[in-house]
């Protein structure tokens, strides 16, 4: 015991000495949290559209005029021909082409149906997605609006139904219509979402993959050989070498707690005893991570690539930006054994959705086994190779 | 010159003599390219959801039905009471409940209205509205099923045509965007650690004293970092042409001249980096975690920057894997030409100068 006691003592003064690592270990999370959540904005709004008007008729006039007032979209310009439309598209000025073909008006009274065309640039798959379902959703609001300007019956205009989401129904048609509501975060607002993932983010990459860098440094500058040559024994050096990172882990993580409270107003709902055992089991695993890329580098260099990876992976992968459920099985199995991806979900669980102790068992669970499995192997090989 | 042929000789020996930092240094990019176009993509699909049927006759089941024949849904739960849902959101096994009332049938026939109700989980925002939207449109078409017979005058039609990625992939846009970020960060962090590493052996001290000047130090520390970096983009070009069905379908010789521009202002930024950080670790923490969630969000991969705040925006302006960004959609997916990206190459040209006369002016010459 006492030994680990001198072990901790070097550590922290190693660790503390160095001011420049511990203000980039401490400032820029801090930076990036007050910072970052502001951009992950999903929202789509303001979408460029380019308009070929080949009818100009009142009718035509009318269409854009509520397309532009709708608010998710702006007009990025009216164009003579629809090639043009697209060649705007095709440079990034515009998101999507509408073109109002020649006689809109006429055909459509005399053939009583007449295309619209619409071209998407698809390469941004939500945007595209989202910004062809509103245009749909305002064509058909605005057909509706003709019918009844024009009073053609075979419908009776029966009287509308307030509620946005509700279609104007036509006579004795049954209809089936839908409320929807959203629990937990009933304004969609996109920080409360992101915030507490970014923060397990920044304390991976600050603090769980600081261990294997830490390590790695004493092999290459050979001081490592010294303590193995010492009666210190190799459980103790690693607890030594962890102890410190999981301080500053649990550190950085209240006052990221505190950024979010302040300037996001995120308190979590549910209980921080169940938050903060969640992180001791998270950094865990991660130091364990961390020990064991430290066992198979030699240069910090190789350390480096490796974590790189790692967070890389964990960081695009672990559904901090994408839904984990699209991915395709075998991502799923593979992003299972991650054990960012189990902490994130419990961290938006407990912070918004206050779930309990109970509920998130499991995934507390299967990340104590990771973290078990990876200290394990992680010791054994370290055993071997020093 | 021949002293600088000597020294890049020196230093590519010492980049190709260690294997194991040579092949992570391969592999690693390409193992996230090609995971990353697999598996990721922004469409929402699978989602867990409950159902809660209160009225069980044969509108409902055929509105069930209809859920889920939908590849967007996942009827994890079909509960017998509402109540339950609480405890399943706060579990995290469902993201949506849709709950139909009691004679909601009947209603539907007798009333001609029926309402059914939806209660999505808001902590996803994104993925809230979306099911909500797909589960609209469901219901949309079951109205259009009983609507049948009922001819609709006056249609407007539109016809919607998804350009350039038809079946709304994730690959197209997030290998770009991979690319850059994969690109940027192994160039950056390469350099700085290599100069730093020369200040921490103590061999730097030589090299100072040597009669040689310091920008062949520079060039020749960065020779080898450009070349890797070249062959990397090469095979990931390759794997995503091959795996991905993501061909380079604008001028490669365009596109590679872009890259090496790109990769150039990154290891300048690496360069810079490095003239600061006393310690490899330093350096590390500097260009890796200093540099990785700044370089994911404000390249616009992720999240659009339009919607950002606009002191954000100005930001991102300053990061140069936007504007590769950009370039790669253009050239790799959308074929242009040039003329399409003189914009961004001038300004990344621009970066690439100015952090490179930066880093030359603040290298130092001597250690203290």
């Amino acid at each position: 015991m006492k030994t680990l006691y001198f072990i901790l003592e070097k550590e922290f003064r190693q660790l503390l000495r160095n001011r420049q690592l511990m203000r980039t270990l401490l400032l820029a999370p801090l930076i990036q949290l007050i910072l970052l959540p502001l951009a992950a904005d999903y929202t789509v709004k303001d979408i460029q559209i380019a308009v070929t008007d080949n009818d100009h008729s009142p009718t035509s006039q009318r269409l854009i005029a509520k397309i532009t007032a709708s608010g998710y979209f702006r007009l990025a310009g009216y164009t003579a021909s629809y090639p043009q439309a697209l060649q705007m598209v095709e440079q990034d000025k515009a998101d999507l082409a509408l073109q109002i073909p020649a006689h809109f008006e006429r055909d459509l009274v005399r053939e009583n149906s007449k295309q619209l065309y619409i071209a998407i640039n698809a390469i941004e798959g939500t945007k595209a997605n989202l910004g062809g379902a509103y245009l749909q959703n305002i064509i058909s609001d605005f057909n509706d609006d003709v019918r009844i300007q024009w009073n053609v019956s075979g419908v009776e205009n029966s009287q509308s139904t307030p509620g946005d989401s509700q279609q104007i129904t036509a006579g004795d048609i049954p209809q089936v219509t839908v409320t929807s509501s959203n629990w937990y975060n009933p304004l969609l607002k996109f920080p409360l979402y992101m915030v507490p993932a970014i923060l397990v983010t920044l304390v991976t990459a600050m603090v769980a993959m600081q261990s294997a860098f830490n390590i790695v440094q004493e092999k290459e500058s050979g001081t490592i050989e010294q303590i193995n040559v010492t009666p210190i024994k190799k459980h103790i050096f690693i607890i030594g070498k962890m102890i410190p990172f999981l301080v500053l882990g649990i550190v950085l993580f209240t006052m990221g707690l505190l950024v979010g409270r302040i300037l996001y107003g995120i308190v979590p709902l549910g209980s921080l005893w169940v938050l903060y055992l969640s992180l001791i089991v998270y950094l865990f695993s991660m130091l364990g991570l961390g020990l064991l890329l430290a066992t198979y580098s030699f240069t910090q260099m190789q350390a480096m690539s490796l974590s790189f990876f790692f967070i890389n992976i964990f960081n695009m992968m672990s559904g901090v930006f994408t839904a984990v459920d699209s991915m395709p099985g075998w991502a799923q199995t593979i992003v299972a054994t991650f054990p960012p991806s189990h902490f994130i979900k419990i961290m938006r669980m407990v912070v918004l959705k206050g779930s309990g102790f109970s509920d998130i068992l499991p995934k507390l669970g299967a990340m104590a086994l990771i973290g078990l499995f990876l200290n394990t192997w992680a010791v054994l090989n370290y055993r071997k190779t020093a | 010159m021949k002293q600088l042929f000597t020294f890049i000789r020196k230093e590519f020996l010492h980049v190709f003599r260690d294997r194991k930092t040579l092949l992570m240094l391969f592999g690693l990019p390409i193992a996230q390219i090609v995971l990353f176009g697999f598996a990721l993509s922004n469409e929402i699909k699978d989602s867990r959801i409950a159902l809660v049927d209160y009225s069980k006759d044969a509108v409902t089941t055929r509105l069930i039905g209809k859920i889920e024949a939908s590849h967007y849904f996942d009827i994890r739960h079909t509960l017998a009471d509402a109540d339950q849902l609480n405890a399943a959101f706060k579990r995290g096994d469902i993201k949506m409940a849709v709950i139909f009332p009691v004679n909601f049938g009947d209603e539907l026939i007798h009333t001609g209205k029926a309402t059914l109700q939806v209660i999505a989980d808001g902590s996803d925002p994104n993925q809230a509205t979306t099911i909500t939207n797909y589960l609209q449109s469901i219901v949309t078409d079951y109205n259009a099923e009983l609507a049948q017979g009922a001819q609709q005058p006056l249609q407007i039609r539109p016809e919607v045509q998804m350009l350039y990625n038809p079946e709304l992939r994730g690959a197209p846009n997030f290998v770009p965007g991979v690319m850059a970020l994969v690109l940027m960060l192994v160039c950056t962090m390469m350099t700085s650690v290599a100069i730093v590493k020369e200040k921490e052996l103590g061999t730097m001290e030589i090299l100072l004293v040597s009669p040689f000047k310091p920008i062949y130090i520079i060039i020749s520390k960065l020779a080898p970092n450009l070349l890797i970096s070249v062959v990397n983009l090469f095979i990931i070009l390759l794997l995503s042409d091959i795996f991905l069905d993501l061909p380079v379908k604008g001028s490669i010789a365009l596109l590679v001249f872009c890259s090496i521009l790109f990769i150039l202002t990154s290891l300048s930024i690496g360069l810079l980096l490095s003239i600061n950080a006393k310690t490899q670790q330093a350096a590390m923490m500097g260009s890796l975690m200093g540099m990785m969630l700044p370089t994911m969000l404000l390249t616009g991969f992720l999240f659009p920057i339009e919607n950002m705040p606009l002191i954000l925006q100005a930001l991102s302006n300053l990061v140069p894997s936007r504007w590769y960004f950009i370039i790669v959609k253009r050239v790799m997916l959308k074929g242009l030409g040039f003329g399409a990206v003189w914009k961004e190459t001038l300004i990344l040209a621009a970066m690439c100068f100015l952090l490179f006369a930066i880093s030359l002016r603040k290298f130092k010459i001597r250690l203290q």
